[in-house]
Parts: C-alpha cells; structure tokens; sequence
C-alpha cells in the first residue's frame, strides 16, 4: 500500500441549535441571534467525527477545521478543537453569512486552493437553511471529484472508498485523493469532547483570516413561521380503531 | 414532559465562569441529558447502579478531574470539578455520588497519602474507570462520631490485621479496591486512625448490599464485613495520619455536594415550571396561579443564592484559603435547599409527581440521603456553632 500523509479539513457551520426557538428580526428576513445557543450542525458533526477516526485509524496527518462567520464563530471552532482536531482556520466576515451558496463556496474554495489538504470534508447540508449546496459547489471549483450524502468511507493510500446512502441501499465508490466528500448520518456520531480536550482546545492553533466573500445574489424575501400544528384526533380503542386509521393514513395523510 | 434542560442563571452567573467552565458544564450536561436522563427511571425503580455509565464517566475525565493529568486525569480547577457535580446530581445524586467517591474519596487519599506505588497501580485505572474504588469511614454505631470507631488494625510482624465492619458504603458490591479507615492504637485515640489500601478480593473481604433502601436507589450501597484480613506493610496509606486524614477527604467530597445539590434543585424547578406552564386546572395553567407562582420564585431565589454560594467557594479552593467550615455551610445550605425545592416541585406536580416518570420525587428521596451522610445536617450545623462561639457542643 502506497503511504500518504493525509491531511483534513472539515468545514463547518455553526447554526442554531435545533431544539431552539427562533425569533425573526429584519422584517422577517433574518434570525434574531440574541438569546440563541449556537451548536456545530450536526451533519458537519458527522464530518468531524470521520476525519478524526480516520487520521486515528494510523493514516498520519493533521484535521484542521475551518468556518466562515464572525468573530462568534471561534467558539464553535474551539468545539471542534477540544473533540480532537488540530487547528482550525476562521474565515471571517463582518455581520452575518450570506445565503448564496455559491458565495460562500468561493471564499471557502479560495482558501482551500491554498492549502494542501488531501481531504476536504462537509456536512451533507446546513442544518439551518438546509441547501445542500456548497460541498459539491467547492469540489466544482477546486476542479476535484466529490461523493456526497456518504455514511462511511475508508482511505487506502490515494484512494477513498465511500458508501452513499441512496435510495433503498448503498452505492459504492472510489475517488483518487484529493478530493471532497459530503457526510450524512451513518457511522459516524461525534464523540463527547474528553475534559481534557477542552481544557487543550484553547493552546491549539486558531488563524483568523478575512474571508473574501463576493456579494451575494441570493436575497431572502421572507421568513415564515411553520403552520401551528393541529391537534391530534384520537379515532377509537384497540383494534376496531385500526381500519379507520389506515384509511387516514393512506387518503388524507397519503403516507401510505 | 420538561425539553432540553437549559439550567437556571437568573443572575448572569454564567458571566463569572471562563469559556472552558462554560464549556466544561455544557459538556456534561449534554452527556446527562443523552445518556442519563433516558435510562435513571428506570434504573432507579430496578434498584440499579447504571453500571454501563463507567466507561464513559472515564472516558470524558469526569473521575478524579482535578487530579494531575500524569494520572491519565484532567487536571481541572475546582469551578470546574464543582459544575461537573452539578450537572450529574441534575440526572441522579446516585451518578454524582459514584463520581464522588471515587474522585474524593477513593483518588484524593491515594494520591494525598498512598505511596508511589499506590498511585501508579490505582490512580490510571481508577481515572478511567476500570477499577471501582469504596471508602470505608463510617461503622454502625459510628457515623457523626467517627472518632469512636471500632474497627482495628493490629501490627503483626508482616503487616497488619484488620477487623470490623463498615457501614453505608456506596460501590462497595462494586468495589476492587477499598479505602478502609481503621484504629491502631486505643479505642478512641483519634491520632492513631489510618488508611489501608485493600483489593476487595483478598480473604476475609465481603460486601453485602443494603437491602431496604428507600432512597438513592440507582447507587450501590453497602455494608463491608472485615474478617481477619492479612495486609501486607505496603498497605498502609504511608501519609495519613489521624482522625484529620478521613476528614480531609470528606471536605473534597462535601465540596462536590454543594455543587450537587444546586443540579438536583435545578432539575426539580426545571421539571417544576414546564410542568407549570402545561397543565390546565379551572381552564388556565396553573402557573397562572398565585399559589405556584410564588413556589417558583421561591425556588428561583434560593437556587440563585446556592449557585452563587458554592462558586464563591469553589474560587476560595482554588485560590487555597478555603476552610472546611466553609464546606459545612455550603452543604449545609444547599442540601436543605435542595432539599426544599424538591418538595416543593413534587407538590406543585400533584398526582403526577409521584410518578417515576418525572424526576422530582425521585430527586426528593435521593437528597434525603444527601442530607444525611457526608456529615448530617445538624452536625454541620454544630461544626457552625463551634466556630462562631469557640464552644464545640458535640
């Protein structure tokens, strides 16, 4: 087997946490961060806990963890850090991130561009705006190939070998290094930050650099609030309720 | 039913903790709210140590944190230690005691008073959990008066021969090891008490659990019967030294509970206002009554001065001037806060209340215990006493 020192990086979002409840502010159009507890989304989560397993499993190299925020983000960059990876990258904006994806895309691939990473991880999606887009935007610009929606992956010397979660099964492939992988949820769940890791995760290095962020041509109109969820209809005890229960199912919930 | 547990800072005590406490207590909490909070229920009506948790509690550190990390431990201050107790005693005062006794009670001697040997054989393997550790302090008819106890150790001309009985020993079914505290001279010669490291499974050792609990029930609790037990001279804790040794762990163990009991109120008032604000009588919540209003903001109030209480003494034993009658005013009060508030949060539940489902009586059974060992209530109260007038009255 050929040896590589593989480095990675994995790219991060920080979101509100799921379990919050949001407030709008800007006519709508923005998240009231006042009083939000912020968390790493937990699909990056996923992407976190593969590389961190994968340079432990004896592929030698260095995990750094980047994101593009403000001058907040550093906290969820110190999660990262205190889980076990060794030095993260904040690429810094003024105010909040944009919405356009392919923006956000540049500036993390024009970063990447400048880095030797062999690797370079995301979450299948933002668990905040859910738009699946900047992974494969990245793996475009940077010209590499890239696997998304993996829930493992093994790497042999150069190669990657992912398993896709797609409908009904799994697809396997294989991509000469470097490439991109996006992760959704499979084998890897993040491992607790050891108390250790936390008290060591403020030594480890942390670059803070200006993100070069083109404008962005993706404007939120609006925000809305999901539908107040209806109440539930009990239908009847025990088996006789049964019939009447699948006929909803099937005609007016249509999940059947 | 609660959400996510968020904690209580009405006074922005937050603020006064460092990023890697914040970041510590936010860790923990999590690890209680996935691991603990599923499985304590359950655990607790099967009268069950959820034994499953030791890997991790020594995984993430949480045994012996504040011990030196040549031991394989985190090295934490006490602001840390102290909020880590906290937010196990949210789940369960059994999960808290398990980490008590044996960071404080099993690891702190070993490492205050053991040998170089002592402490590379234990300390490791106790930090990561795969050794349990016991302390074995109190006896029968010697609990607040531990001076008077009975159990001997007689020099023999290759070691020691220990006898007696030691009583309310959490792990100690569980336990490889013991801390056993016994007498080598006089009955009653408080300086000739000293600590013996004993591996539970040398002849004469047995530990019989506590039949009968009606509270800590997710805990093992135990009696431990010393027959005729041959130690070797190795086995003697080389440092200890008197009556003072056993009490100076009892004060790092204390320390932890004042921090503890402020997690297990938290629960409780948590559990408390959610429930308030969901369940309908005469049509409103009853949170929109008076009665309960005035429940929370009692609850409210004396868990903000217990957290601010017990984070001035953690800065105190950090900073090294901390008096171990510090540590009885702070267990003292915060265990009778807790003590309170579960009450309180169980009546405010009604019918519900008594159920296991929810955690308030549950919480309201455990502090009765709490109340009770690491110096009761009342003899916190003298050791008070004592230090204001000079005068001991016990």
């Amino acid at each position: 087997m050929e040896y590589v020192s593989l480095d990675i990086i994995v790219c991060l979002k920080r979101v509100p946490d799921t379990e919050t409840r949001v407030r709008f502010s800007d006519g709508a159009t923005a998240i009231e961060p006042e009083g939000v507890k912020y968390i790493v989304s937990p699909y990056d989560e996923f992407a976190l806990e593969a590389a961190l397993r994968t340079t432990e499993a004896g592929e030698e190299g260095q995990v750094t963890v980047m994101t593009l925020g403000n001058e907040d983000s550093q906290e969820t960059l110190r999660v990262a850090l205190a889980a076990g990876a060794d030095q993260a990258v904040l690429l810094r904006v003024q105010g909040s991130v944009t919405m356009d994806g392919l923006a956000t895309a540049k500036a993390l691939a024009a970063e990447l561009e400048t880095r030797e990473d062999q690797l370079v991880l995301f979450g299948v999606k933002a668990a905040d705006d859910d738009q699946q887009q900047v992974g494969p935007m990245v793996a475009t610009l940077l010209g590499r190939p890239c696997a998304s929606n993996v829930t493992s992956f093994e790497v042999n010397g150069g190669v990657i070998r992912c398993n896709r979660g797609v409908e009904g099964g799994t697809e396997v492939v294989e991509m000469d290094l470097p490439a991109v992988v996006t992760l959704t949820k499979g084998a890897f769940e993040l491992r607790y930050p050891s108390l250790k890791g936390i008290m060591a995760a403020k030594r480890k290095p942390l670059d803070v650099k200006d993100a070069d962020l083109p404008a962005s041509r993706l404007v939120v109109q609006r925000l809305d609030y999901p539908p107040e969820r209806a109440e539930g209809r009990i239908l009847g005890e025990g088996a006789e309720a049964v019939p009447e229960l699948v006929r909803l199912l099937r005609d007016e919930a249509n999940v059947l | 039913m609660a959400g996510k547990f968020q904690g209580i800072d009405f006074y922005d005590v937050d603020s006064l903790l460092s990023e890697e406490e914040r970041m510590i207590r936010d860790t923990v909490r999590e690890w209680v709210e996935e691991r603990v909070m599923p499985i304590i229920g359950k655990a607790y009506i099967d009268r069950r140590f959820p034994k499953e948790l030791i890997p991790e509690l020594g995984e993430m550190g949480m045994l012996g944190p504040t011990l030196p990390e040549e031991y394989g431990c985190a090295g934490l201050n006490n602001v840390a230690y102290g909020l880590i107790c906290q937010e196990l005693e949210r789940g369960d005062s059994g999960i808290r005691s398990f980490a008590s006794v044996q960071g404080a009670l099993v690891m702190y001697p070993l490492l205050t008073f053991g040998s170089d040997e002592h402490k590379q054989e234990w300390l490791p393997k106790l930090a990561t959990g795969e050794k349990i550790g016991c302390f074995g302090l109190s006896e029968p008819d010697y609990g607040s008066n531990p001076g008077g106890m009975i159990t001997t150790a007689k020099k023999t001309d290759d070691g020691w021969l220990l006898n007696g009985v030691k009583m309310w020993i959490t792990n100690g079914s569980m336990a490889d090891v013991a801390i056993i505290w016994a007498q080598t001279g006089e009955i009653g010669d408080t300086d000739a008490i000293r600590g013996f490291v004993v591996p539970t499974d040398v002849d004469g050792f047995t530990a019989r659990d506590q039949k009968g609990k009606l509270s800590l029930l997710a805990s093992d609790t135990s009696e431990l019967h010393l027959e005729d037990i041959h130690l070797p001279d190795s086995a003697l804790l080389p440092e200890s030294g008197g009556l003072k040794s056993p009490l100076m762990c009892l004060t790092q163990a204390r320390f932890g509970i004042t921090f503890g009991a402020v997690g297990a109120a938290m629960a409780c008032f948590d559990e408390a206002r959610s429930y308030s604000k969901q369940r309908l009588m005469f049509g409103k919540p009853i949170g929109g009554k008076q009665i309960q209003q005035i429940r929370l903001a009692d609850m409210l109030t004396s868990i903000t001065q217990a957290q601010l209480l017990c984070l001035q003494l953690a800065k105190l034993k950090d900073a090294g001037t901390m008096t171990p009658q510090q540590v009885s005013l702070a267990k003292r009060a915060n265990v009778n806060m807790a003590c309170d508030i579960a009450r309180e949060a169980r009546r405010l539940l009604g019918a519900n209340g008594i159920l296991v489902e929810y955690h308030s009586m549950r919480h309201m059974a455990n502090l009765e215990s709490v109340y009770t060992y690491e110096g009761t209530h009342d003899i916190h109260g003298l050791i008070l006493g004592q230090a204001v007038t000079g005068i001991a009255a016990y």
